[in-house]
């Protein structure tokens, strides 16, 4: 690891000078996936600006009954948290779903959005990799990509967003509010992260020397139920080979609203806009479920080893979607 | 630590960056031990390698083991993803500070009763993280296997049977096997 000096600012516009002035810094959150990379040498940052203290630890209901949640409030802070228990599940069981009760601990909202591919060709410096490398090639494409992207994926790269909890907050419509040396933003998570094209190195639409502040949920729709399921290798302490978010309006028997995304499966979070194009109005049905779910994966272009995730999101996403219609509108 | 103020009104490209060494304090096991460390020195080097801890111990020292797993006010943590200067001002405590004096706390008796090991090696991060998983249960915080309730969220410390204890103690790897004996040992203290 190569050494690095360590500041501590006090306020959010301390921090966004801090790395103004220095291009090679990085803010340092919980540290759990960016201290790992600067093992493997895969970051190797001159300044760490240490922004795990930023008074940016609180969940507060905004003004119209949304929830705002602070940049460094932990994975495991946010997933007990009463409103996003009640009011988005999804959200929470995304988080409890991912890594480890230490790991969630130590983890902050912010840093999870930001985390890396943990694509083995990424973090493995010794190992041609164009988000790593630009240019240098993408071994994975030929090699070990079981684990790796089915949808939205390039020539140039073929990894996937390992976050969970930006899988729910895909689906629930949330927005990223980032500080920066230019002033203030707000970005749809849905647009936060980039599909790789021939730029695979940029995760992220984030600019230099911008800093996440904060995650706003809107208010939950109007008899809205919301789900998280994951498959993986393991029961417990896994990455997701596939995993969906749901949350669904059901009323009179049809699909009111319907927020789908998909994770383990794209350099993104995958929002299923063409299934939600088929499932809203359309009879709340496994026959709808199915039709929905397989307009689109029909986008789906997988590897000599991964397909078998296009049928294991298929299945998620079906199950999903009719556990949630259960809940929604129970049988008189 | 006492970092370098930045500087408030000329070019932020002018700040000159501080050194990558510096003397603070850390808070161990309820003892303030001044350290001065290089800044990649982690915090489970600077108790193992610095303060003669050697209780947490070097797995994968990639976060994915929880043989190195302290408490960090009260919660535990991966202690090889912690880098100590960023810890000045947390209350960070090891196996070395469950026991009162003589007595044991009763998770580490647990395993002594439960015979819950084989080599050892990751029994102090096994103690470390069930202890501070008790306490998280305690405070109400849900896990993957807690029941999800659609409209209701249940007051109170969560319930730890076999299955709750497993899926949170899933971050402690045992490379002999001895899980049956610590989810025991767990069940013996949980309430």
């Amino acid at each position: 690891m190569k050494p690095f000096s360590y500041l501590r600012p006090r306020s959010v516009a301390e921090a966004v000078r801090a790395g103004a002035g220095h291009p090679g810094a990085r803010f340092l959150g919980g540290g759990t996936n960016l201290v790992d990379l600067m093992k493997l040498g895969v970051e190797s940052p001159g300044l760490l600006i240490d922004v795990s203290r930023l008074p940016l630890d609180r969940v507060t209901r905004t003004d119209d009954g949304g929830l705002r949640i602070g940049a460094t409030v932990r994975n495991s802070d946010l997933a007990a948290h009463p409103g996003v228990r009640s009011d988005y599940p999804a959200l929470s069981q995304a988080l409890l779903a991912g890594a480890s009760g230490q790991l969630r601990n130590t983890a902050t909202t912010g840093g999870n959005l930001l985390q890396r591919t943990r694509c083995p060709y990424f973090q493995d410096v010794s190992k041609p990799c164009n988000k790593r490398l630009p240019g240098s090639g993408c071994p994975a494409r030929e090699g070990a990509h079981r684990d790796l992207a089915v949808l939205g994926h390039s020539q140039d790269c073929v990894a996937t967003n390992p976050s969970d909890m930006a899988v729910a907050l895909a689906a629930l419509d949330a927005t990223v509010r980032l500080h920066g040396p230019e002033g203030e933003r707000a970005v749809p998570l849905t647009g936060f992260h980039r599909l790789p094209g021939d730029n695979p190195d940029q995760d992220t639409v984030i600019r230099p020397g911008e800093l996440i502040t904060e995650v706003v949920l809107p208010p939950r729709p109007d008899g809205a139920v919301s789900l998280y399921r994951k498959a993986r290798d393991r029961a417990s302490y896994a990455f997701a080979l596939a995993s969906v978010a749901a949350v669904l309006t059901v009323r009179d028997g049809r699909v009111q609203h319907a927020a789908l995304a998909f994770g383990g499966l794209a350099h993104r979070p995958w929002r299923a806009r063409a299934a939600e194009d088929v499932l809203r109005g359309a009879p709340a049905t496994d026959e709808t479920f199915a039709r929905a779910v397989d307009a689109e994966l029909e986008a789906a272009v997988p590897l000599r080893d991964n397909g078998f995730k296009v049928t294991l999101a298929r299945n998620l996403a079906i199950g999903a979607l009719a556990g949630l219609t259960a809940r929604a509108a129970p049988p008189r | 630590m006492d970092p370098t103020p930045g500087n408030d009104d000329a070019d932020a490209a002018q700040v000159p960056l501080p050194g990558t060494r510096s003397t603070f304090s850390l808070d161990i096991n309820g003892t303030a031990r001044t350290v001065t460390l290089d800044h990649r020195t982690t915090v489970l080097d600077a108790l193992r390698e610095h303060l003669g801890l050697t209780g947490a111990k070097k797995g994968c020292d990639h976060g994915q083991c929880g043989a190195c797993t302290v408490l960090v006010d009260g919660r535990r943590a991966n202690s090889c993803l912690l880098f100590a200067v960023a810890q000045e001002g947390a209350r960070i405590t090891t196996v070395e500070g469950l026991a009162d004096g003589d007595r044991l706390h009763p998770v580490q008796a647990a395993f002594l009763e439960r015979d819950a090991l084989q080599c050892g090696y990751c029994t102090p991060g096994q103690i470390c993280s069930a202890v501070g998983m008790l306490g998280e249960a305690a405070d109400g915080f849900p896990s993957h296997v807690t029941p999800p309730t659609a409209t209701t969220v249940p007051e109170g410390p969560a319930a730890l049977g076999a299955e709750e204890i497993r899926e949170r103690m899933s971050g402690n790897l045992c490379r002999c096997g001895a899980y049956p004996h610590i989810v025991r040992a767990i069940e013996d203290v949980a309430p």
